[in-house]
């Protein structure tokens, strides 16, 4: 005989859980009982809402499923953001939450939030488990609907007294879900047609999208490209999906994307959507996106396709499958490749003169360490092979633009709900998972000040993650928009009073400095990788630097502002 | 516009909430709902009569058919199919009217389910604009309250939802799909 929270850590333990990000409770006193005898990892976060970053650090490091836990109440409620998050970028975690006792349910008892339905919206499904019967199908099942299609978070809520009621634990052995409906093969036909379509077109453009990454498929991709030898954009969640050195990478198009990859949107006659979703951050004014192109648009989940720009060529299934067969397709119809090979040559080098006109550079000065320079050190030091998990504003994009990634998984970055405080939670999530991997938390001030408690999770589990402050002393990215859209009326975007990073970090036992003069940061990032355990380096840059290229919000994306412009009237 | 959607789903606790929710996520406002177990009492059926520009029909389909409660989403709102509501109106009439009530009824096919001094209960069928005509009419005769149960529909093009099969768990299958 079990109790229900012993159930509940053999089903993790059946899904080959490692590691739970979690902060206990009065309701979940009996599942952290039953976890003291148990040898799955528990990592003490400082606030819940972490646990759910971390989960998904986890996750996004590993492809597989994350795990967070928190009590009920409160704890539920601070995981909302969390799972918000995980549902925009469709990352795979189970989220378990106690709740009051079921005769207490609806009494408005001590620490009783309706998990249930306050998550509702924030998850791809959710259960509450009224009885213990229930329990293993549920937890199953939540890591089904987490891993499979298109992956998302999934919330499972648990009255204490099923976490004490007594059974026996009957292996699960089947999911039945029959309105759960996955489409993973691509119909045949369509992959044929897709296949013609891609030899017809002059101007082809890969535009690779977080579905590449979820499906695994990076090497199909890769073998895709240099077959069609087409230009490949990949957006901000699909970065490192190809190595970010591939002659035939473009960057990251959109708002803050390079001029050659918004240009090759706007020129190309076929865009071949795979794995994304139209983001209005990648689109811009969508009246106005890729005019002259036709679309195939490849996508696990039938509701995307469609729902910004409708596609010429649909199909529905995993990327990877899709790709496979699609790559085959492309052999097997490689006598057609020679229709269009001059017209596409010549676009191949159009891209490559926009690329050459318009590099996406660091900049210098002898003066200050501007942004970029210190993403360019950091990116010497990774040289494509570092995790980084970002942090959400100008840094994010300036690293983004920026840095390499030779390999998926490597960068981590809130990019749907663009929460801030997520990068240090990410970071020890992605440390946890790759224990021997170095791991940057490249932050800004703002969103460091959000979760300078995870500190003293880093320093308890000795995580040697490199903590970078890029500290401009404001909320840089708002300051940007209220610089360049809001007359530069700076309103409530300065972050005064950033603690001594030496004592902050003193305070916790890690070692840490300020590093501000440019001749010095080479060596400060040098000592800060070189440390073995964790480091935090607050790196005093520029204060008013914006990020170029910039494609105005409402416009179009060829509308870039490549450089310093005069102030625009807000749209 | 108005968009009629029969919807097949599992009869669990918070499946309607989940279907209601994508409605007022995108600030819809459901003009009826009806909703009750089919013939398999682990399934129900439910019809939702909601204000949706035709452009957003598919995407809302599309998502209703994304809810793991959900076996089949169906937009019928241009389909062949029946629709009916039905209407309880309590009318009060003087006592000179009460045979001509009874014989507006009649044309209406409503029938009397209670009768008292001060007047009728009256029970009617029939697609919407059929009841908002008997409503007013009732309406001119005396005070009245109705209660309205809503559009309830059948398609007559059967359509077998697609349902998934059991998928076989082997531990540890979830994670590394």
């Amino acid at each position: 005989m079990l109790n229900g929270a012993q159930i509940v850590l053999e089903c993790l333990r059946r899904e080959k859980v490692e590691c739970i990000f979690g902060y206990p409770g009065g309701v979940t006193l009996p599942l952290y009982d039953a976890m003291y005898d148990s040898p799955i990892r528990h990592v003490l976060v400082r606030h819940e809402q972490n646990a759910c970053f971390a989960a998904e650090g986890w996750a996004r490091a590993t492809g597989r499923v994350g795990v967070c836990c928190a009590t009920s109440g409160p704890g539920a409620t601070n995981l909302v953001t969390g799972l918000v998050d995980a549902m925009m970028d469709s990352i795979p975690v189970v989220a378990i939450t106690g709740q009051v006792p079921t005769r207490l349910i609806g009494s408005d008892a001590f620490q009783e939030a309706d998990t249930f339905g306050i998550t509702r919206s924030c998850t791809k499904h959710n259960f509450l488990v009224k009885t213990l019967a229930d329990l293993p199908q549920a937890i199953h099942e939540a890591f089904h609907i987490a891993a499979t299609g298109r992956p998302g978070p999934v919330l499972v809520d648990i009255p204490k007294d099923v976490f004490q009621a007594r059974g026996r634990y009957a292996p699960v052995s089947s999911i039945h879900l029959p309105g759960y409906k996955v489409v993973t093969e691509g119909h045949a036909g369509q992959i044929r047609r897709a296949a013609q379509m891609i030899w017809e077109a002059k101007r082809p453009l890969v535009y690779a999208g977080g579905g590449i990454i979820a499906a695994g498929a990076s090497e199909e991709l890769r073998a895709f490209v240099e077959q069609v030898d087409a230009p490949a954009v990949c957006t901000l969640m699909a970065l490192g999906a190809l190595p970010g050195s591939h002659p035939n990478f473009v960057s990251m198009p959109g708002m803050h994307g390079s001029y050659a990859a918004n240009m090759s949107m706007s020129e190309a006659d076929l865009l071949i959507a795979l794995g994304t979703r139209f983001d209005d951050r990648v689109t811009g004014k969508l009246s106005g996106f890729a005019p002259h192109a036709k679309v195939i648009h490849v996508d696990i989940d039938p509701a995307e396709i469609g729902k910004n720009r409708a596609a010429d060529l649909p199909i529905v299934g995993d990327a990877k499958r899709v790709l496979r067969k699609l790559n085959q397709a492309l052999a097997d119809s490689a006598e057609l490749k020679p229709l269009n090979e001059a017209a596409r040559a010549a676009w191949r080098e159009r891209v490559g003169e926009w690329k050459r006109r318009h590099p996406l550079e660091p900049e210098f000065s002898s003066e200050e360490i501007k942004p970029q320079h210190l993403i360019s050190e950091m990116d010497r030091i990774s040289g494509g092979e570092a995790i980084v998990a970002s942090d959400v504003g100008q840094h994010q994009m300036w690293a983004a633009q920026l840095m390499r990634f030779n390999h998926p998984r490597l960068w981590i970055n809130s990019g749907g709900l663009g929460s801030m405080g997520f990068g240090l939670p990410a970071a020890i999530g992605a440390q946890m998972a790759r224990p021997d991997a170095l791991v940057f938390a490249l932050l800004g001030d703002g969103g460091f000040q959000m979760s300078i408690p995870e500190l003293a999770t880093i320093a308890n589990e000795r995580l040697p993650v490199k903590i970078i402050v890029m500290n401009n002393g404001h909320l840089g990215m708002v300051r940007q928009w209220q610089a360049l859209f809001y007359h530069n009326r700076l309103s409530q975007v300065t972050l005064e009073g950033f603690p001594d990073p030496e004592k902050l970090a003193g305070a916790y036992g890690l070692p840490g400095r300020m590093v501000e003069a440019p001749g010095e940061l080479r060596r400060a990032l040098r000592e800060c990788v070189e440390e073995p355990g964790p480091y935090l380096l607050n790196v005093r840059v520029s204060p008013f630097e914006n990020v170029y290229p910039m494609v105005p919000a409402g416009a179009a994306i060829t509308e870039m502002v490549l450089a310093p412009p005069q102030p625009v009237e807000a749209t | 516009m108005l968009q009629l959607i029969s919807l097949l789903m599992e009869n669990k606790p918070g499946a309607l909430m989940r279907v209601t929710g994508l409605l007022t996520a995108r600030g819809y406002n459901i003009e009826s709902l009806s909703v009750a177990r089919t013939l398999d009492p682990e399934l129900s059926r439910m019809s939702i009569v909601v204000e949706v520009e035709p452009p957003q029909r598919a995407q809302l389909i599309k998502q209703m058919n994304k809810l793991i409660n959900v076996l089949q989403a169906v937009d019928l709102t241009e389909a062949a199919a029946v629709r009916r509501e039905l209407a309880l109106v309590r009318v009060r009439v003087s006592r000179e009217n009460r045979t001509v009530i009874l014989k507006e009824a009649e044309i209406f096919g409503a029938r009397p389910v209670d009768s008292s001094l001060d007047g009728f209960a009256l029970e009617v069928t029939g697609d919407p604009e059929k009841i908002d005509e008997f409503i007013a009419v009732m309406g001119a005769y005396g005070e009245i309250e109705v209660t309205r149960s809503g559009l309830v529909a059948v398609s007559l093009e059967a359509k077998k939802p697609r349902l998934s099969p059991p998928v076989l768990k082997e531990e540890g299958i979830a994670q590394n799909a």
